[in-house]
């Protein structure tokens, strides 16, 4: 008996016809649909190599809008089918971020003690060490691609959740509503995941929105560096590595995978925006 | 206050000795540093390969290991390169000056830029100038910081050839990578400025202030603006860890000779105990950032003490 739920009160999300709303869903929802049905449109999944076409620049050739790249490939499919790469650990890393940091942030407010201890221990150590140096030393010694990526954003992202959760807590548990669910005999685990979850879940959705824009950032920057995922794949981070050998004569090759960031990174931005001032008026969820 | 101040230093202790031993641990990984300063060497035996293991001391425990490498941090001993043997204290000390000069340049843009912008957007709440600043702010906090360095190189050197593209040669070189994260950084500390700034001009002095008839800039700016001072030189504090490793990474496009480039080169000749001595410099000098904006917020605000 949630007595306040934020996520499922929609009549608190009536501000639908604000502009940040609009040109968020607009962009992420035009991006994912466009990576989701990105085989469907390029069958050759952007690999045709084609070295009569090397370097075309955008619109001098009907078949390539964006251009081609150094190998004859078009940059508009790559970038397309890139997208998978950034949106799957942005996503995946933020939801197992998540889930990790609620069951930590739930147990660390509500029995204190050891898990407390070491929920605040590590936000002390996360917010000495930035984030991209613990990736350096990681992917240099276990190596990049896919996994190993969103397990190191998932280590390195559940503490700011934790805190979060572990805040409202301790601001919640002593509520009526909890303090009579205790004397009726209602069980921790009941109490944790269904009286107190769901009304803390409107930061944590602010902030996972948020956190996946950043770790989209943090992803591409890594496969930018050579760190992250297998050069071979295309991603927007390593189109822009291999891109800025070409500065010089064809900048079309990095001009359009940073777009895509940008846009992906901006779409995100303006839903957490809008959802945190719908959603957590009173900004608990700050950067 | 004393009491404050022991609690903050232990923290301060505790983060260190986590951080290090993270970082000596994932380097330990690796496999053996031995067979790695072989290579190449020719015919190696096991015999030479324990003899190169007892000179580095690799033959000891772990934990004898990581206290040796505590022992020589307290000393400025960070060990030796693996390519060429030089001294990793001496390497990092000559690439820390270029990382720090970059880094203060682009606080200083940051600092100058968002403090007009965020007063701006505070005092004109809700309408035009406010929104503008603040869709450019988003705008800007979206940038990937490399992809933009890239952007600036395409336009400031290859377009008008009016900048060089990259190393640390005289002070034009300096406009492109601090401008990169500067950028980057206002669009955070726009945000900051705003809302500080908000909360401050809602306050009863603000009104005194008005009401004795001072004008709006002397209100704004000496009345207002140095009540957010406090919170916001913490906020800028903080930010010192993310603006390091922002930079980190913006080096690595303009061929900076600072401590991204020694880390990356490291990494691609694996040459580990540069790394780590570059991580644990980084690490030391946030940490002791972090520690002293707290204490100086402790000394102003004893509201922090007591928390």
């Amino acid at each position: 008996m949630s007595v306040n739920s934020l996520l499922f009160n929609f009549s608190k999300l009536r501000r639908f016809k604000s502009l940040e709303f609009i040109m968020g869903t607009v962009l992420v929802g035009g991006i994912g649909l466009a990576v989701l049905f990105s085989s469907w449109l390029f069958p050759d999944g952007g690999s045709g190599v084609n070295l009569a076409m090397r370097l075309t620049p955008p619109l001098a050739d009907g078949n390539f809008l964006l251009g081609t790249d150094p190998l004859g490939r078009d940059v508009l499919a790559r970038v397309i089918i890139g997208g998978e790469i950034s949106l799957k650990v942005g996503f995946y890393s933020a939801l197992g971020a998540v889930v990790l940091g609620i069951v930590m942030g739930l147990l660390s407010g509500y029995y204190g003690g050891i898990v407390d201890i070491i929920v605040m221990r590590f936000a002390d150590v996360q917010l000495a060490l930035p984030f991209i140096l613990l990736a350096i030393t990681f992917i240099a010694v276990i190596g990049g691609g896919l996994t190993n990526m969103i397990i190191l954003l998932i280590v390195s992202q559940w503490v700011q959740y934790a805190r979060l959760v572990r805040g409202s807590v301790l601001s919640l548990k002593d509520r009526e509503f909890i303090l009579s669910a205790q004397a009726i005999g209602v069980r921790d685990w009941r109490i944790l995941f269904q009286h107190l979850l769901p009304n803390l879940l409107g930061p944590v959705i602010v902030l996972m929105t948020l956190n996946v824009a950043n770790n989209i950032l943090l992803e591409s920057s890594l496969t930018f560096l050579g760190l992250g995922v297998d050069p071979v794949i295309p991603s927007w981070g390593g189109m822009l590595a291999e891109g800025r050998t070409y500065l010089q004569t064809a900048w079309w090759v990095s001009v359009f995978p940073g777009v895509a960031i940008l846009l992906t990174v901006l779409g995100l931005n303006l839903l957490g925006d809008w959802l945190r001032d719908t959603l957590d008026p009173t900004g608990r969820t700050t950067r | 206050m004393a009491k404050f101040l022991f609690y903050r230093l232990l923290q301060a202790l505790f983060v260190l000795v986590a951080v290090t031993l993270i970082v000596s641990f994932a380097i330990r990984l690796t496999g053996d540093p031995a067979v790695m300063l072989a290579q190449g060497a020719g015919s190696i035996t096991e015999a030479d390969l324990e003899r190169i293991r007892e000179a580095l001391g690799l033959n000891q425990p772990f934990l004898v290991q990581y206290l040796d490498f505590l022992k020589g941090l307290f000393t400025g001993d960070l060990g030796r390169s693996f390519m060429g043997g030089t001294q990793v204290s001496e390497l990092v000390g000559r690439a820390l000056p270029a990382t720090l000069a970059l880094a203060f340049a682009s606080l200083f843009i940051s600092i100058a830029l968002s403090i007009p912008l965020g007063v701006k957007a505070a005092v004109s709440r809700g309408r035009w100038p406010d929104q503008v600043i603040r869709i450019i702010s988003l705008i800007g906090l979206s940038f990937p910081n490399f992809w933009l360095a890239i952007m600036m190189v395409l336009l400031m050197s290859i377009t008008f050839n009016l900048l060089p593209p990259s190393g640390m040669e005289g002070w034009q070189s300096f406009i492109m990578p601090a401008a990169t994260m500067g950028i980057i950084l206002t669009a955070t500390n726009v945000r900051l400025v705003r809302t500080t700034m908000l909360e401050t001009l809602r306050s009863q002095y603000i009104m005194v202030a008005r009401a004795k008839g001072l004008s709006n800039s002397v209100v704004l700016y000496k009345h207002a603006l140095r009540n957010c001072s406090i919170p916001l030189i913490t906020y800028f504090g903080l930010q010192f860890g993310g603006l390091l490793g922002g930079i980190v990474v913006v080096e690595r496009v303009f061929n900076w000779p600072g401590l991204g480039t020694l880390a990356f080169d490291a990494v691609a000749a694996r040459d580990y105990p540069v790394l780590q001595g570059v991580i644990t410099v980084l690490s030391l000098l946030i940490i002791s950032i972090n520690l002293l904006v707290d204490i100086a917020y402790g000394f102003v605000d004893p509201r922090v003490r007591k928390s």
